[in-house]
């Protein structure tokens, strides 16, 4: 019992990270209809902004983290408005085919900046583990829960209150509507990716604050994982990425310790694979009607 | 849209010219001495003996090695490399063994078995007549099937599985991993360390497994009790949190790691800020866990335990490798760089129990057949032979403290 409740607070930990990557791969979906496959990446150039500042600029981890945020956002925001506003008007494919390339450029530029070593990623959340009646949680994991479930509400209220929230779910229900109704398409496409990829430098923080190294690939297999979250609740839709997101951790870490260490990506996907047969818009999608 | 393609063609030529001067400064080719010597005896040696001036070529042996120069395994690579190239300078600038220089070629693997083949096939390209097999494991064993073919004598410094000297032109100077298996429970019953223990190893490493399957019959002889088996993968390597919980609920006084130093780096620091104080020992692999680990998470290895046969300050000959080693390349020597040193000393004691010469048609069969006639006292202990090509070797255990290994004492 008290292993069980052990493991689904670290799997709650890990899935709220996938929930904040999920978040920037489904916001951009939904607005503006195409897979950002560098998302996962981004986590890597945040982690390395860190790394840095803090570990040899020798700044003090706030700093750091701001400069991680500030840093994604603008490679964000340039990534955008380089490699994917040029081909709006082009067939998804080629956009999506970019997407790769640009996964593969970033990969390509940290491998030669910092090489194929892992680096060891500073300690910048020091939390003592606690202990609760037998039960030893550690402190980063507390901490990640906690930060995820605020930027969570936060991110919920923004797009549900504030007007660009608003002009967002405009842009996603109809673009050519949102655009007559004097809402900037490319202004609401740019803030999508310049908060999707602050997101993701704060998961990339407590990605490798959790795990302790990062190499130029280290983004890569939770951005895959974090794909898979949004499409798992319902791609497009935001509660859906931290429903899915917070699942499918909890099933990786369960599915880890009770099953087969070996086999828990295989259960994972087999998990996916079910629910996309039973509800094929994923958990909270919505069906979208072709309008002709 | 032509300028781009021109640019970047350009651009290639100019990093393949780096390319080859990082190699150019990586091979120590001068040979001195091979052509030095006959000059003195040169005005003689023309007239009254024909023989004489056969050194005078000045003959020259190729030593390829391969091994990961980059990648998560590079540090074994790199130590290797580093141990093998102060050998040669040392015995070249010693006068070489019978007037032959040693030439050292190394190319980069990156841990992968396909690139380690085209590696070798490189470097037989390249005049290859010694190699050193591959740094690991899985690539030596794609070595030696390609080396069988061309009959040279391959002796790994540290590819440590069964099959890596399968063929009769393999041998190797580290231990077997069935022996460091038995060894690892031997060591650890004898001493008392503990008689819980749980493993987690690589399911997906050669290593890792035939380390692990010896360990596990030996420790059931031993009165052992395995009380937790956790594995992961080369794809499931960064995240060790559920493993580390189910050893902790499985009361485990000891965990084994026969894995590599990378990932055993990710498991000490994640069992660090989880608070757990289990001892943990580990095979070879382990060895250069101090520069993986990185400054910051040093006390993590405080107490790590591993099996290793060398220790830098266990005799003079060691203590004078460790602080040549440190002068040339600033770092304390691991056993990987012993291994490599070692490797490059039973190559010329060889050559020198065979009298062979690279020019020679029957030079592979010489020098394998010397291999099981030396004795090599090297860095990692006094090695000798048999047709296996595995060598006798004693096994020591060394405890991390503050960052450097120390021998291990009883308490």
């Amino acid at each position: 019992m008290m292993d069980l409740i052990v493991n689904l607070v670290s799997g709650l930990s890990l899935g709220s990270i996938y929930a904040l990557i999920a978040l920037g791969y489904t916001m951009v979906y939904g607005i503006a209809k195409m897979l950002n496959f560098a998302h996962g990446d981004i986590i890597m150039v945040g982690a390395f902004t860190v790394i840095t500042t803090v570990s040899m600029l020798g700044l003090p981890p706030a700093l750091g983290i701001i400069a991680s945020i500030v840093c994604c956002v603008v490679l964000g925001v340039c990534v955008e408005r380089i490699a994917y506003k040029p081909l709006r008007k082009a067939q998804p494919l080629a956009v999506l085919i970019t997407a790769i390339g640009v996964s593969y450029f970033l990969q390509s530029l940290a491998l030669l900046i910092f090489g194929s070593t892992q680096h060891s990623f500073p300690k910048i959340i020091t939390v003592p583990a606690i202990e609760i009646g037998g039960l030893t949680i550690q402190g980063n994991m507390l901490v990640t829960l906690a930060v995820t479930t605020i930027i969570m509400v936060a991110m919920s209220l923004f797009i549900a209150k504030s007007r660009t929230g608003k002009a967002m779910r405009a842009v996603s229900e109809d673009r050519d509507a949102a655009e007559l109704m004097g809402i900037s398409v490319n202004r609401t496409i740019t803030i999508t990716f310049a908060i999707g990829s602050a997101l993701a430098a704060v998961a990339g923080v407590f990605y490798c604050t959790t795990y302790g190294f990062i190499g130029p690939y280290t983004g890569s297999m939770p951005g895959i994982k974090a794909f898979v979250a949004a499409v798992f609740g319902g791609i497009g839709s935001i509660p859906g990425a931290m429903l899915g997101g917070i699942l499918l951790g909890v099933i990786e870490n369960l599915a880890k310790r009770y099953i087969s260490t070996e086999l828990s990506d295989a259960i994972v996907f087999a998990v996916l694979i079910i629910v996309l047969m039973v509800k094929p818009t994923g958990l909270l999608g919505k069906r979208v009607n072709e309008k002709v | 849209m032509k300028k781009i393609f021109a640019l970047a063609l350009a651009l290639m030529m100019v990093l393949a010219a780096f390319a080859g001067c990082a190699n150019d400064a990586t091979e120590p080719t001068e040979t001195p001495v091979g052509t030095e010597a006959p000059e003195g005896t040169e005005a003689p040696a023309t007239t009254d003996n024909p023989d004489a001036a056969e050194p005078a070529e000045g003959e020259t042996l190729i030593i390829g090695g391969i091994g990961p120069l980059t990648g998560d395994y590079a540090t074994y690579g790199v130590s290797v490399k580093q141990g093998a190239e102060m050998a040669v300078k040392e015995i070249n600038e010693a006068g070489g063994v019978n007037g032959i220089t040693f030439q050292l070629l190394f190319e980069d693997d990156q841990t992968d078995a396909e690139m380690a083949v085209n590696a070798y096939n490189k470097l037989m390209d390249n005049g290859m007549q010694v190699s050193l097999g591959a740094v690991t494991s899985g690539a030596c064993i794609a070595v030696s099937e390609v080396s069988k073919e061309d009959g040279i004598l391959m002796l790994t410094p540290s590819g440590s599985q069964v099959e890596c000297i399968q063929y009769d032109n393999g041998f190797r100077i580290c231990f077997a991993d069935p022996e460091q298996g038995v060894n690892a429970a031997k060591f650890i019953a004898e001493n008392g360390l503990a008689t819980k223990i749980a493993i987690i190893y690589d399911k997906s490493n050669d290593y890792s497994n035939g380390i692990k399957e010896n360990f596990v019959t030996a420790a059931a002889d031993l009165g052992l009790e395995i009380v937790s088996e956790q594995a992961f993968t080369n794809q499931s390597n960064t995240d060790f949190s559920v493993q580390l919980q189910a050893i902790a609920g499985s009361g485990a006084e000891l965990i084994f790691l026969p894995i590599y130093a990378q990932e055993a780096a990710y498991i000490l620091t994640q069992a660090q800020s989880a608070g757990m104080e289990q001892i943990f020992f580990g095979g070879d692999g382990l060895d250069g866990i101090i520069e993986k680990i990185g400054a910051d998470n040093v006390s993590a290895t405080e107490g790590v335990m591993f099996l290793t046969p060398f220790d830098p300050n266990a005799d003079e000959q060691n203590i004078k490798f460790t602080s040549d080693y440190q002068a040339a390349y600033g770092a304390t020597p691991d056993q990987f760089a012993a291994d490599g040193y070692d490797a490059i000393y039973t190559i010329k004691a060889a050559l020198e129990q065979s009298g062979a010469k690279p020019s020679d048609s029957d030079f592979n069969e010489k020098m394998i057949a010397a291999m099981t006639e030396i004795t090599v006292d090297g860095t990692t202990g006094t090695m000798q032979w048999d047709a296996s090509g595995a060598p006798s070797k004693a096994a020591a255990v060394v405890v991390l403290r503050d960052g450097a290994p120390t021998p291990y004492t009883a308490e």
